[in-house]
């Protein structure tokens, strides 16, 4: 039973979220990109043996994604933060 | 005295207090070349070898064993033969090495233990009902054996089935593939080692590939570096399932694939009550029971990726609860041993077995849940592949390839996530 | 009368003589006392043969004197009750416990299955590799007899009927242990004011302070060790678990524990748990899990009457039972002068002190002034006996073992056997700490460097007494220091009597004779021949040793045996034992119940049945169940002395001819808000959302990034920035999830929140001709024409009631009304809705008539789109507007998704008088038995009782080409076929002017 820290919420047992997949980035635009970009965004991974950043997402809790920096041999966490920061819009400031 | 075993080969030694058995595969020092080079003395490897040797003549080859032969998956599986898909490209390759798997203790001359003793799929809701009688009826018009499995033939052939309609997964009815089974895992390992070994093939233990040689100008492999020094070699097969990702990358190739974890367990050994391999689909597991009598328990994988080869205790748990909801009787037996085995999930649940893109590179991977029963299909693909630097026709769709054009071949319709599969 | 007769006359600081409990073994009605386990009853008893091997039926006695037990495995307990393979040296003995011995045929005293015994020649390791190398009919048929020798005990038979409980625990240092070093450990962190959980397998505390008599700080150990119990017990922040093994080390600091609650009382109270399965997360561990004694292979070593000498010693001072009249004890080391005076003193004969070491100890001098017969440079090469010893084979050995001169019989009826301890190192190999070779104890240690936790005591390799205690404390200081807390000085050890420690060099067994069989894995039967054959056929790697010979694999799971089987193994291939290795050490320490850990109401926790508002009403008016997503949803509801599908009929038609109501409370419900949302709406579905408009809906498809369809339902625009989106039920998680995961990751800069409101709403859907009119009647302040309340538009207002939103829009293709209302009004609504419907010949309907009227009106479910179709394959391929991006859509050009071949979605209509099979695939014949090529598969089907006939829908191979071919729908595993032709989708109202009317 992982122990994961949410950003929100603090060390909660692995039970309460559920495992999204590497956290890969989405092409931008996605027409322009070619087939073979495509499909490297859609099914290649880099698949390490060793530190991982992955998405997480909080389901029985706070409905956060984040980022977990987890070791795939040790299970050892480095991190856990938010995928992006949204930016702040004037009127929310 | 002849290598050959048989009960009147045992008695014979018997008689001189076995002390006349000779080793059932040389520890031959690796030599600085070879004509083609397996990396992965796992089931698939050691097949792998053996049939290039015995169907293509090749026996200047050398398997590369990072610890010791069957030590990855061969050694962590729960042992299940099956052929039993949905889908052509998976139901055919895996009915080729099932009819493999039919001939195989004779073939190898080594008893693998292949026991034919059914595979039961149990149906739980009206929808499981017609996905599954659907895929038996598509394996039937494959060629391949299926068969339907009434609430009362369940009653007969595994009486310790809870078929009460209170359960919480009521059970309608199964499928069932009369010629799927299980195997000895360690057997199917030693059996291929022994035959290739005979064939000339040199099986390299304690030899980690560190990194693959290739070409400057073409391109093309030449050879390995291993912790034994260096190999060389033009023709090189990966076949290292649950480590895939790490060889590949050695020659610049990145996979489909991610490695996740799958745990199984068997309990205390009990006198023989489970007559058949039975999984079901509502509350994923699997269950049978060895020949030494435990009951062997698998699940679903971990979740997340792993190569940690140790399981954690949630999914032993939902194996355990689901498994005793649907065999209450088995409650009072004890878990006995546990372990975990690393898996190479493809992004769509099917295997790859083909050519790389780089030249003299081929490999046999992305097993997901399937690769004990794939063993002699795999290594009789991948052989064929090697030898004649095309796919065989069982292959063909099996091939990396398809992860460009976009022809999944997704048995679960689950999409690209290989946890899902 | 007292058939007690191997019981002392006095002693035995563990029972209670006061307290006579009586026990059946086999046929056989025994006495022991309270405190006995069941072992030592039995050997009170005179009680010698216990079981028979795994492999080769030989008899076998009590070996041990705890978990480590190879041999003494019974059935305890009877009925539903019953459980094998229990270790009798682990059960405590309660009145009328009942004991069977098992694995034998037909008796214990008299097992036909040892004549594998007296064949063993032809059964070496590997025997069955070797061995039927045939075709698998023929193995099945040999497996089927094989199997018959399988296995130990009979299988349970019965659901059982005791419960368990699961409790969860945090705390600061977990100590797994309470023997001197672990009680240390504890009293130190507890006085310094941590949260510990002391846990340790036994019921009372004390480890090695309770199997021999020792001495701390002037009181007896087990006086000692009570006290600290005590006060342990009185610190708030101590928890003090017995009878609970640690059983397994998890990640981050998570560890299970299994408490066995009621196995060692007679009558348990009703309520009490039987097993409790903790599991704790702590922030620090102390592993002092003691040692484990090892034996020495000697010829017949497995005989009845070979035990372990610390459990020769146990038993006399714990349990007041000598273990045999006529001693011969064979160790290695120093502990066994005391325990030879302790057993004399105790009236046992002892014959003679084997000790193989080449070299006189002090000790060993010291006993011979003390008179003892002590045969330095000697050991024991082979036992005499069948059910039980009768003599001790002796010969004077070199210094590399090998005997040198002549073999002298010492007539006894017991041979101590001590070769030294292995550190009880499981859970530091389980928390992957490494392990370093210690030569001068010829033992595997945890390797501290590195090490995630500490061990202490002899799991840390300290064997005397006072190196434990003072190892305990100092491990208590450092763990609760690092931990935090003031920490006082460590108390100095307290002064012990104790045994003089010596070494225990090397010496796993003797050389035998080439017929002679000496046991490494008792339970197993694995002999040093096994492996000497292992090593000959080259399965030399540790791992290879232990599949092929089994070695370590029964239920003791090699705690004896392993760690001389591998220094054999290393001999032979003449390299030091730590180059050769260690297997991997796994969960769990002893294996326990599978119950323990799952639980009676793991049912209901792992898969929870959710229910609708009105699930209790479906319940009463004969809802036939079926899972979706977890939620219990009727698929009809029964009546007496109707057949299903007449239900359903009626339920169907109901629908096209006046009006049917069902429970759609299931779908999923998403309300979605914020500026963004009608541009985020836009990217998520395949069509434009951004131009609906406010009270409306529309009809909306997603697909997943790689271009198959996802899922499907109407979103309703409640206003300008405000939308509420339904969900299939079965992806209403998943899409709500992915829905997140594209506003927090992907689109981050999208101001817009999802809430998954599926829970809070009850909804209905009233549809068929009638059901304007019904709903004008419920909601009287309503306008429900069709220009107010067109399809697609929606309504908010008063509905039976109760506020309500009422969205129209339909799935069976006729007029429609979804209701929602508060999920607390649910079942009020839904009454005042069945009151309302006898005016108008209502009629309740399920899943299976919703089906029906799907599949009548061609929309696909994902029946059809089963994650591998596209919208194209659906015909619906229109829908994707042009003019934007969504996600998935650039997957769509990719090759394969544009390839001719592909599945395609067509209806079926079955011939006259003939129904479509259940799975069906498509072909060009009908004949069942001949492999034909698929030309695709029904996907669903139904009885149409609209139209009188069985229609289906059906991905057929380039399907929207078909239109009008005649197929046959086979099903070869169920022998049914059936004729059908390919035709469109939808087969009533294509137009869709009745649902619009």
């Amino acid at each position: 039973m992982l122990l994961i820290s949410c950003p929100w919420c603090g060390p909660r047992d692995e039970t309460e979220f559920v495992y999204g997949e590497a956290a890969v980035e989405r092409p931008a635009d996605p027409a322009s990109t070619t087939d073979a970009e495509w499909t490297d965004y859609l099914y290649f991974r880099d698949n390490p043996k060793g530190e991982h950043k992955e998405l997480w997402f909080h389901r029985s809790g706070c409905h956060r994604w984040f980022v977990l920096e987890r070791n795939t041999v040790t299970h050892a966490i480095a991190g856990a933060y938010p995928p992006k920061a949204r930016p702040v819009t004037e009127d929310e400031a | 005295m002849s290598r050959r075993y048989s009960i009147w080969a045992l008695a014979r030694n018997a008689l001189r207090h076995h002390e006349g058995w000779q080793k059932a595969w040389r520890s031959p020092e690796p030599k600085p070349a070879y004509d083609a080079l397996i990396i992965g003395g796992g089931g698939h490897g050691l097949a792998t070898a053996y049939y290039l040797a015995k169907l293509h003549g090749l026996h200047n080859i050398a398997v590369l064993e990072r610890g010791w032969i069957g030590g990855g998956n061969t050694g962590r599986n729960t042992t299940i033969v099956r052929s039993n898909y949905l889908l052509d490209e998976n139901a055919l390759f895996y009915e080729h090495s099932l009819k493999l798997w039919e001939g195989l203790s004779e073939d190898l001359n080594y008893n693998v233990m292949f026991s034919q003793r059914k595979v039961i799929n149990t149906c739980h809701t009206p929808a499981e009902r017609e996905a599954t009688v659907r895929r038996y009826n598509s394996m039937r018009l494959l060629g391949i054996d299926a068969e339907f499995l009434s609430r009362e033939d369940l009653a007969r052939i595994e009486p310790a089935m809870n078929l009460s309609p209170d359960s919480r997964f009521p059970i309608l009815c199964a499928l069932a593939q009369p010629r799927g089974g299980s195997a000895r895992h360690d057997a199917v390992a030693w059996g291929y080692a022994r035959a290739a070994d005979a064939l000339g093939v040199d099986i390299i233990q304690n030899c980690e590939v560190t990194g693959i040689d290739r070409d400057q100008a073409t391109g093309a492999v030449i050879g390995v570096q291993t912790t034994r020094g260096q190999i060389e070699a033009r023709k090189i097969g990966i076949a290292v399932a649950g480590h895939s990702s790490q060889v590949a990358a050695m020659a610049g190739v990145r996979l489909p694939i991610e490695s996740h974890l799958l745990q199984a367990f068997v309990s205390e050994p009990v006198k023989p009550f489970l007559n058949t391999v039975v999984s079901t689909g509502a509350a994923h597991f699997y269950i049978s029971q060895t020949n030494k009598g435990e009951v062997l328990l698998g699940g679903e994988l971990d979740g997340y990726n792993s190569f940690s080869q140790r399981g954690t205790l949630p999914k032993v748990q939902d194996v355990v609860a689901n498994a005793t909801e649907m065999f209450p009787c088995i409650g009072r037996l004890r878990f006995m041993r546990q372990w975990a085995g690393v898996m190479d999930m493809t992004m769509d649940g099917s295997p790859i077995i083909g050519k790389l893109p780089v030249q003299g590179l081929y490999m046999s991977g992305g097993w997901c849940y399937g690769g004990f029963k794939a063993t002699p299909g795999s290594g009789w693909c991948l052989a064929w592949t090697i030898a004649k630097d095309e796919p065989h026709k069982l292959n063909a769709g099996l091939s990396l390839e398809r992860f460009r054009t976009g022809h999944m071949i997704d048995e679960k319709g689950a999409g690209p996530f290989p946890k899902a599969h | 009368m007292n058939r007690q007769v191997w019981r002392t006359e006095a002693g035995g600081s563990g029972i209670d003589r006061g307290e006579p409990r009586s026990f059946t073994f086999n046929q056989w009605r025994l006495e022991g006392y309270a405190g006995d386990t069941v072992a030592s009853a039995l050997m009170a008893n005179g009680v010698r043969l216990v079981g028979r091997s795994f492999k080769y039926h030989r008899p076998r006695g009590v070996f041990g004197i705890g978990a480590e037990e190879p041999n003494a495995l019974l059935q305890i307990g009877t009925g539903a009750r019953r459980e094998p393979n229990t270790r009798a040296t682990v059960q405590e003995l309660y009145q009328d416990l009942l004991a069977q011995t098992q694995n034998h045929w037909p008796s214990l005293q008299f097992d036909l299955g040892s004549l594998v015994n007296a064949a063993g020649a032809l059964f070496p390791a590997g025997f069955y590799y070797k061995t039927f190398v045939t075709n698998p009919k023929r193995w099945l048929w040999y497996e089927k007899h094989i199997r018959r020798m399988a296995g130990l005990g009979p299988p349970p038979s019965e659901p059982d009927p005791d419960h368990y409980a699961h409790s969860n625990a945090h705390c600061d240092l977990l100590i797994a242990g309470a023997g001197p070093a672990g009680l240390a450990a504890a009293l130190v962190a507890g006085n310094a004011g941590a949260r510990v959980i002391l846990a340790d397998e036994n019921p009372a505390l004390g480890g090695q302070l309770l199997l021999a008599p020792q001495q701390v700080d002037g009181q007896p150990g087990q006086e000692w060790a009570a006290a600290a119990h005590a006060r342990l017990a009185a610190m708030p922040n101590v928890r003090v678990l017995t009878r609970t093994t640690v059983s397994g080390v998890y990640e981050h600091g998570h560890f299970a524990l299994v408490e066995r609650c009621t196995d060692h009382l007679a009558e348990p109270a009703p309520h009490l748990p039987r097993q409790r399965f903790w599991t704790v997360r702590a922030r620090d561990a102390v592993f002092a899990t003691g040692a484990i004694e090892r034996p020495i292979a000697f010829a017949n070593n497995d005989r009845p009457g070979v035990l372990l000498l610390s459990a020769v010693r146990g038993y006399l001072e714990r349990y007041g039972v000598l273990a045999g009249r006529t001693a011969v004890l064979f160790a290695n080391n120093d502990s066994v002068y005391n325990t030879a005076r302790e057993l004399a003193a105790a009236g046992m004969r002892i014959e003679a002190v084997v000790d193989p070491r080449p070299f006189v100890s002090e000790a060993a001098a010291q006993a011979k002034a003390d008179r003892l017969h002590v045969l330095s440079g000697h050991a024991v090469v082979g036992a005499r006996g069948w059910r039980s010893v009768r003599a001790a084979e002796v010969a004077p050995i070199d210094a590399n073992g090998k005997v040198k001169g002549v073999t002298s019989v010492l007539a006894c009826d017991l041979i101590g056997v001590s070769g030294g301890w292995n550190p009880a190192v499981h859970l530091h190999a389980q928390s992957r700490g490494s392990l370093a070779f210690r030569v001068d104890l010829a033992a595997f240690v945890p390797q501290s460097a590195g090490a995630p936790y500490q061990s202490a005591g002899a799991a840390a390799g300290v064997y005397d007494l006072a190196g434990c205690l003072q190892q305990g404390y100092a491990a208590g200081a450092v763990a609760t220091r690092a931990l935090g807390f003031e920490q006082a000085d460590e108390p100095l050890a307290p002064p012990v009597i104790s045994d003089p420690v010596g070494n225990a060099p090397a010496f796993w067994g003797v050389q035998a004779s080439r017929g002679a069989r000496c046991f490494l894995d008792l339970q197993n039967d694995v002999t040093t021949k096994d492996v000497s054959l292992a090593h000959r056929e080259n399965y030399v790697s540790v791992e290879h040793l232990k599949r092929y010979t089994t070695l370590g694999m029964g239920t003791d799971q090699g705690k004896t045996s392993n760690v001389a089987g591998l220094a054999l193994m290393a001999s032979k291939r003449r390299q030091p034992l730590p180059t050769v290795g260690t297997t991997t050490f796994r969960p769990p320490y002893t294996p326990f119940t599978f119950n323990a850990m799952a639980g009676g109401r793991w049912r209901e926790v792992g898969h929870p049945v959710r229910r609708t508002a009105v699930h209790d009403w479906h319940a009463a008016n004969g809802a036939v169940w079926t899972d979706a997503a977890g939620w219990a949803r009727p698929m009809y509801y029964e009546t007496e002395g109707q057949a299903p599908q007449q239900r359903i009929d009626e339920e169907v038609l109901a629908v096209r001819q006046t009006v049917g109501v069902v429970d759609v409370s299931t779908l999923g419900k998403l309300d979605i808000q914020g500026p963004d949302a009608p541009e985020f709406l836009d990217r998520v579905y395949v069509n434009r959302f951004s131009n609906l408009k406010v009270g409306r809906g529309r009809y909306g498809v997603m697909l997943r990034e790689d271009g198959r369809v996802f899922d499907d339902g109407v979103t309703m625009r409640l206003g300008p920035d405000h939308f509420h989106m339904t969900t299939t039920t079965n992806h209403a998680g998943a899409v709500f999830q992915f829905l997140e995961y594209l506003l927090q990751v992907v689109w981050p800069e999208l101001r817009v929140f999802v809430t998954p409101v599926t829970e809070q709403w009850f909804a209905a859907a009233l549809s068929g001709p009638n059901a304007r009119a019904m709903l004008a009647d419920l909601a009287p302040e309503v306008d429900v024409s069709n220009e107010a309340l067109p399809m697609m538009g929606m309504a908010e207002g008063i509905v039976g009631g109760v506020p309500a939103r009422i969205f129209r829009l339909s799935f069976s293709g006729e007029i429609a009304y979804e209701i929602n209302v508060d999920a607390d009004y649910g079942l009020s609504l839904w009454n005042v809705i069945l009151a309302a419907g006898v005016a108008h010949d209502l009629k309740v309907y399920g899943t299976e008539a919703m089906g029906t009227l799907r599949i009548e009106k061609g929309h696909f479910t994902h029946a059809e789109a089963d994650g591998r179709v596209t919208l194209g394959d659906l015909g619906l391929d229109t829908m994707i507007s042009p003019a934007k991006d969504c996600i998935g859509k650039r997957s769509l050009s990719l090759p394969d998704l544009v390839a001719p071949g592909r599945k395609q979605m067509v209806g079926l209509i079955a011939e006259e008088g003939s129904h479509i099979p259940v799975g069906a695939q498509l072909g060009l014949n009908d004949d069942l038995e001949t492999p034909q090529e698929s030309q695709g598969h029904v996907t669903s089907h139904a009885y149409s009782a609209t139209l009188g006939r069985h229609i289906a829908l059906a991905l057929v191979r380039d399907g929207l080409a078909r239109h009008g071919e005649r197929l046959y729908a086979v099903s070869p595993v169920m022998g049914e076929r059936a004729a059908v032709e390919v035709v469109a989708p939808c087969f009533y109202d294509p137009e869709g002017g009745r649902q619009r009317g």
